[in-house]
């Protein structure tokens, strides 16, 4: 049932990616895990023997992966720190992006599919296909300047980057700044007015973030809707004569749904981290996406690695949930 | 981009494809107009600071960019710029998946699971990550950049034509000529490879605009072409400081890549629902 054997394959692959990755940037590669500045003889030959890098490269490779499973990623070049350490305080910020960027996609995604569905082939149904293919087709970078030269810059309602304003101090507790301000702690010194800020904060972002997929989640459901709508038990359905809404909402959405929620599962994670690397890039978002490209600005390749390794490793056992959660909810599939 | 094959076309679709035709006139002229007019995308304005902004009734239509340059004309270099860059992408990307495709559909057994397998785990990393990952290991750089576009693109190639000839080498023809003693890579090149060519076009066509953003997304983070070159996403990584004083710096490089993007999205489309079996229009 459970594809177990082709995930640990997939599992392997990534980390042979993330460990061969760097043997293949030009330079030393001592020098690239410890960086320029800790390279003075005594730290050379000590990094050497701690990275194991005087051992056949099996070696290497298997110790890296032992570490790695260990949750011992190395250490970041720029800041010093274990590279696990600074992944984990950046995923909240990426999730509680992505989930803002789900909600919104499945809210408005799922409904503009329904309706042009319902009015297949009408001027309706034409407008909303259009609708979505621009949105798919516009570029998340360009879309999150335009945001924030017509909400920021033009009308001044939204902030255009960072969680929160910096006029609050909210302790990080939980890392999710929309639970954090929520807290008791900071209710008591700012009532609500922190959390309005972190909602304030998401808003642009989201929208960036989710434009893709609500496209994506548009077609598929007109396409799935599609097909239910023309199934014989529609048209029972229909001759018994039950309402419109009863039809649509508690015959054809039911079944309609099932792939979709197949789809959002396998494409948003996906889409999630992609949209995250440029998203949070233009707004100043301080999750994995934007610490991988400034990672990448500096070099810092040990943080790079861990990353591929990280996220290979998120795709890969969601995806496997998706699975078991697909077949689970639909015995034919069994 | 596949994941719209499924809807059948609409009468709209029609317009979607004057669109997508329009857009590639459009690409066309890019190439055309600079042989009439005098367009410079490179040469600095001699008054910097009276030359930043829009028309004022004479001099660049549609105004300067910081440094004084012609932001038609860098729109337009643009257009050729990406036309070449996707182009080169879809090629060679093509060229490697296309056989690798074959070989796995049409052998099959252990060729076909090695294959997949690698294309797979290319395919769990997200495509702009793992470009970025590549662009990181080998060095920023319009050229790293353009073979990460295109170890990306490799994929999708391979997936549809696996896909297309394992179903081919099921067929009665196929078995025909096995039975008059063609040998399997003849088979290959003279009966499955025919039958592929047109959806390769079909995701070429996707890929192109696919290749086009990659490539843009790189440069808009400063891991691909290297300035002056005029480009549309290193065009709006230029223009992010300038965002209040001069919106359009913003606005018109994205409009014209967005237009691109959805041209050669609108045209794979259309060319895959036509071959969609499902729709029955083709096959």
């Amino acid at each position: 049932m459970f594809k177990l054997g082709s995930l640990t394959t997939t599992l392997l692959g990534i980390s042979l990616i993330a460990f061969f990755a760097i043997r293949l940037v030009p330079g030393d590669p001592v020098v690239l895990m410890i960086g320029e500045r800790g390279a003075d003889p005594e730290q050379y030959r000590e990094a050497v023997t701690r990275l194991g890098l005087d051992k056949p490269v099996l070696w290497q490779y298997t110790s890296f992966l032992g570490r790695a499973v260990q949750g011992d990623l190395g250490t970041s070049i720029s800041s010093g720190r274990e590279v696990s350490t600074e992944l984990l305080a950046r995923w909240p910020a990426t999730l509680e992006l992505g989930a803002a960027a789900l909600l919104l996609a499945v809210l408005v995604g799922v409904p503009i599919g329904v309706v042009a569905a319902i009015y297949r082939d009408t001027l309706i149904d034409r407008l909303l296909t259009a609708c979505s293919l621009a949105g798919y087709s516009t570029p998340n970078f360009w879309l999150g300047l335009l945001l924030i030269l017509l909400f920021s810059v033009a009308l001044n309602l939204l902030p255009v980057s960072g969680r929160l304003d910096t006029a609050f101090d909210v302790s990080n507790v939980t890392g999710f700044m929309l639970v954090d301000t929520l807290l008791p702690a900071a209710r008591a010194r700012y009532g609500l007015f922190a959390f309005y800020s972190a909602l304030h904060h998401l808003v642009l972002p989201t929208v960036t973030m989710a434009t893709i997929p609500i496209a994506v989640f548009a077609r598929m459901t007109r396409a799935s809707m599609v097909e239910v709508l023309s199934e014989d038990y529609i048209l029972a359905a229909r001759a018994r004569g039950l309402s419109p809404v009863r039809i649509i909402g508690l015959h054809a959405l039911r079944n309609a749904l099932l792939p979709i929620i197949v789809v959002i599962g396998l494409h948003f994670l996906n889409v999630a981290i992609a949209g995250a690397i440029m998203t949070e890039t233009i707004f100043g978002w301080p999750g994995i996406g934007s610490y991988i490209v400034s990672s990448v600005y500096a070099r810092d390749y040990p943080v790079i690695q861990g990353s591929i390794l990280v996220i290979g490793v998120v795709v890969i056992l969601t995806n496997g949930a998706v699975d078991v959660l697909s077949r689970l909810a639909n015995p034919r599939m069994r | 981009m596949q994941m719209f094959n499924t809807i059948k076309l609409s009468k709209g679709g029609m317009s979607l494809g004057l669109v997508s035709s329009g857009v590639i006139v459009l690409l066309v002229l890019s190439f055309l107009v600079p042989l009439v007019v005098d367009l410079d995308p490179y040469r600095l304005s001699d008054n910097l600071r009276a030359s930043i902004g829009l028309w004022n009734g004479s001099g660049p239509v549609l105004g300067t960019d910081d440094l004084g340059r012609d932001v038609l004309a860098r729109l337009v270099y643009g257009a050729r710029n990406s036309v070449g860059i996707g182009l080169a992408v879809v090629l060679v990307s093509m060229s490697v998946g296309v056989p690798l495709g074959l070989f796995a559909g049409v052998y099959g057994g252990w060729i076909d699971k090695i294959i997949m397998r690698v294309t797979g785990i290319l395919m769990t990393l997200p495509n702009i990550l793992l470009a970025i990952v590549i662009v990181s290991v080998l060095g920023a750089g319009l050229l790293t950049a353009m073979c990460a576009a295109t170890v990306v693109a490799i994929p999708g190639f391979i997936h549809i034509v696996r896909s297309i000839s394992a179903l081919e080498m099921k067929r009665q023809y196929v078995h025909a000529a096995r039975t008059s003693g063609d040998s399997t890579l003849r088979i290959l090149w003279t009966e499955v490879l025919p039958n592929c060519w047109v959806p390769i076009v079909a995701q070429a066509t996707l890929g192109f605009g696919a290749a086009i953003l990659n490539i843009a997304a790189l440069d808009f983070l400063g891991l691909g072409a290297k300035p002056p070159m005029a480009e549309w996403g290193a065009m709006l990584a230029d223009a992010r400081p300038f965002i209040e004083s001069n919106p359009n710096l913003i606005v018109l490089p994205g409009l014209s890549l967005a237009a691109t993007i959805l041209g050669f999205t609108l045209l794979g489309d259309s060319l895959q629902q036509w071959l969609n079996p499902r729709t029955g229009v083709h096959q």
